[in-house]
């Protein structure tokens, strides 16, 4: 099967879908969650029985102030934090909060973040340095075979596949802020590393094909185009990435389905990275290569 | 063997998880909640508009601070009191798994806060102010000094110095401070005006020396000279290093909380991973048949040793945590794939079943090691620059990746090689492909 004949028509998609994630972050932006922009802060007490933290999200739900972190605190009491209240708005809190029980409000503050400015900065560095070090590394890790495109192109394209992976992933979560009020939180930054790392697994496996399967062409004098060669190597993996994409799928829609609440955004936004991490390396890695590769061969003659 | 020494290790994180053990595993904040501490920062001297930027300075610095002292995972959150708070400001510090308060707090509180002041005029003689150098007064009288405003927020570095000055034995530790640019202005202004007179330093609001000023200072460089031990001297450094403290503060409160992903969210959460991976071990059986069987088996170990390590190494398990042990079971599922089909192809091309689970592995390694060095690379870079949850989940992806290659290279091989399935039975050749199609 000769899939790189249809190169032009394979890239359709990864930049249809980039480009509708670019708009959904554009036009609704990402809601920034209380870990990144800050927010209030709530203790309140109970006297007698405390009521359950379900309970208290239970009631809460209703008034829609978005996202609230509940924490039993000492023997009777909760902490709350969510976003900023009007005074209105803190004053419906307590008066459903005092539906459960006879509640008392120690303390009503404003918090700051708790991802400071200096952990995203560091996160930025650590992210950019990482990038740079796969290119390194793969282009050393592909040195054997730099014909017919040289081996540092695999780790450029790998990291260009990459940023397709994120932003995908990043878009969804622009259109689920409008749905749902889906925040960004440390959760969210945590999957984006997460398929980051699916990512370039993907991609390395499917280079290594490809490498492996010019080598033995070069081994055994067999003349085979570089278009060849890729689509070869792609219907070669093609099982293995769709069985791991599915064995990943099934423990990431588990906790989906069955997991707590909270993390029901985080496994959604891994099984999207899931998905488009492994078809990119189809879709958009080997086609680029190809395309890169005839474009270099046509500027030299 | 290898079979007995995984169950003796299952049964090693099963029996450590008894209440109260200290092997049991260690939970962060979102999972099994901490210890809360509330400080309040002390801002009156600080002009209005900077001190927003004096509070994310102090939350850095005692971020770096947990973060040295291997609490995984912190919560480190300034607070505005509102009209219940009387406006003041707090720093909110939530530590998991601590239950020793009284420890939590010295930990925190050895941030040294350090301090250049004036002495009043009319003050200099004072008996309560022995001020020979090297001599430590712990309750010096307060209203005989002047703030400089200078303080180990300009700090750029401490370093280890021994003095070999006239006036002190040879070999006596020192401290010295080097100050950033706009310390040193500072100091130099400082010394520019008072040559003649002496200048206080003070730690945490104990005066360590009293220097006179022999002449102004503009190279931004001050040797602060206790009576320090060379070990103190050391400790001294270390501390400041780490990062002085902006503001002071004081402890208000200490409180202990409860998860923020709640009780039910861990036991939800287990429950989810386990579920999935039955269903996961079901998908690889059926499709894959022995090479699967073998699989989900090193996977199972692979699950196991992560577990003992976690509880070994003393990794303190959060989400973020989690996270990267789904991403690195997510690599270690793919490598025994990415086996069980080089296999496949290796028995398609004709070759008997032991040479085939050879070449199988032997193919499928490179694309495995190429993989997850990359992973390492990023792991390694992530942890070395990343703060808290990033942290976290670069710890685990690294360990994870180190584990599941051993287990799909050594464990799923040595497992394959041992049954000596011959390809030339018919149920032979059943086993050992995979797929729908024969």
């Amino acid at each position: 099967m000769h899939i790189m004949k249809y190169k032009t028509q394979l890239l359709i998609l990864p930049i249809v879908l980039s480009v509708l994630a670019l708009l959904a972050i554009a036009v609704w932006g990402l809601r920034p969650g209380i870990d990144l922009s800050g927010g209030s802060f709530f203790e309140i007490s109970y006297t007698g029985e405390r009521p359950t933290a379900q309970q208290i999200h239970t009631v809460i739900a209703p008034l829609e102030i978005g996202e609230v972190r509940v924490q039993p605190t000492g023997d009777k009491g909760y902490i709350l934090r969510q976003r900023n209240l009007t005074n209105e708005e803190r004053q419906s809190v307590l008066r459903v909060l005092g539906t459960l029980g006879f509640v008392s409000e120690d303390q009503f503050n404003s918090v700051g973040p708790t991802i400071g400015t200096e952990l995203l900065q560091k996160a930025w560095i650590a992210i950019t340095l990482v990038t740079f070090s796969i290119i390194i590394f793969i282009a050393f890790a592909f040195r054997g075979v730099s014909k017919p495109v040289s081996s540092w192109k695999y780790g450029v394209v790998a990291i260009v596949t990459l940023l397709h992976d994120i932003l995908v992933p990043t878009g969804l979560f622009a259109v689920l802020g409008v749905l749902y009020g889906a925040e960004v939180d440390a959760l969210f930054i945590v999957a984006l590393l997460t398929i980051l790392g699916i990512s370039i697994n993907d991609k390395i496996v499917v280079f290594d094909r490809i490498r492996e399967n010019l080598k033995r062409n070069e081994d055994h004098h067999k003349h085979e185009s570089y278009d060849e060669v890729v689509s070869r190597s792609i219907v070669q993996t093609l099982a293995r990435s769709i069985n791991t994409s599915v064995a990943v799928i099934i423990m990431l829609v588990a906790l989906y389905a069955l997991g707590p609440e909270t993390t029901q955004n985080f496994a959604l936004t891994l099984i999207v990275g899931m998905v488009v991490g492994t078809y990119s390396s189809m879709l958009l890695a080997s086609p680029l290569l190809v395309i890169w590769n005839n474009w270099s061969h046509r500027k030299q003659k | 063997m290898i079979l007995v020494a995984a169950a003796a290790l299952g049964f090693f994180v099963y029996t450590t998880e008894a209440p109260g053990g200290n092997l049991a595993f260690k939970l962060g904040l979102d999972l099994s909640g901490g210890t809360h501490l509330v400080y309040k920062a002390d801002t009156t001297k600080i002009n209005s508009v900077e001190i927003n930027e004096a509070l994310a300075a102090l939350q850095a610095v005692i971020e770096r601070r947990v973060n040295a002292f291997g609490v995984g995972e912190p919560v480190v959150q300034t607070q505005q009191g509102g009209a219940l708070g009387g406006g003041e400001h707090r720093l909110i510090i939530e530590l998991p798994g601590i239950t020793d308060v009284d420890k939590a707090v010295a930990m925190i509180g050895a941030t040294p806060l350090l301090e250049f002041k004036l002495i009043k005029p009319g003050f200099e003689a004072s008996t309560t102010l022995p001020l020979s150098v090297g001599q430590t007064v712990p309750e010096a009288n307060p209203d005989a000094f002047i703030d400089t405003g200078l303080t180990g927020k300009y700090l750029s570095r401490a370093s280890l110095e021994f003095a070999n000055g006239t006036a002190q034995v040879s070999g006596t530790p020192t401290v010295r401070v080097d100050f950033n640019a706009e310390g040193a202005k500072l100091f130099s202004d400082i010394t520019t005006a008072n040559v003649g007179k002496q200048v206080a330093i003070f730690l945490d609001g104990a005066l360590v020396s009293a220097p006179v000023v022999q002449e102004k200072i503009t190279d931004g460089t001050a040797i602060i000279s206790g009576n320090f031990s060379a070990e103190e001297a050391k400790l001294l450094v270390r501390n400041l290093n780490l990062g002085a403290l902006p503001v002071p503060i004081t402890l208000e409160s200490t409180q202990t909380i409860g998860a923020t992903l709640g009780d039910e969210a861990l036991a939800a959460g287990i429950m989810a991973g386990i579920v999935g991976f039955i269903i996961l071990s079901i998908f690889l059986i059926l499709w894959y048949r022995v090479p699967g069987v073998v699989a989900v088996i090193s996977l199972i170990i692979y699950v196991v040793v992560m577990l003992a390590l976690f509880k070994l190494m003393g990794v303190v398990l959060t989400a973020a945590g989690i996270a990267g042990l789904i991403l690195s079971i997510g690599l270690a599922v793919d490598a025994n794939i990415l086996i069980a089909e080089r296999l496949k192809e290796e028995l398609a091309a004709g070759k008997k079943a032991d040479a085939a689970i050879r070449e199988g592995f032997a193919r499928a390694w490179l694309a495995i090691r190429d993989s997850n060095i990359a992973h390492i690379i990023a792991a390694v870079i992530l942890f070395w620059f990343g703060t808290s949850l990033i942290k976290g989940f670069a710890l685990v992806l690294g360990l994870g990746v180190v584990v599941s290659m051993l287990s799909a290279l050594i464990i799923s091989r040595t497992f394959l090689l041992a049954l000596g399935i011959s390809e030339h039975t018919a149920i032979g050749k059943f086993l050992l492909r995979s797929g729908l199609k024969k």
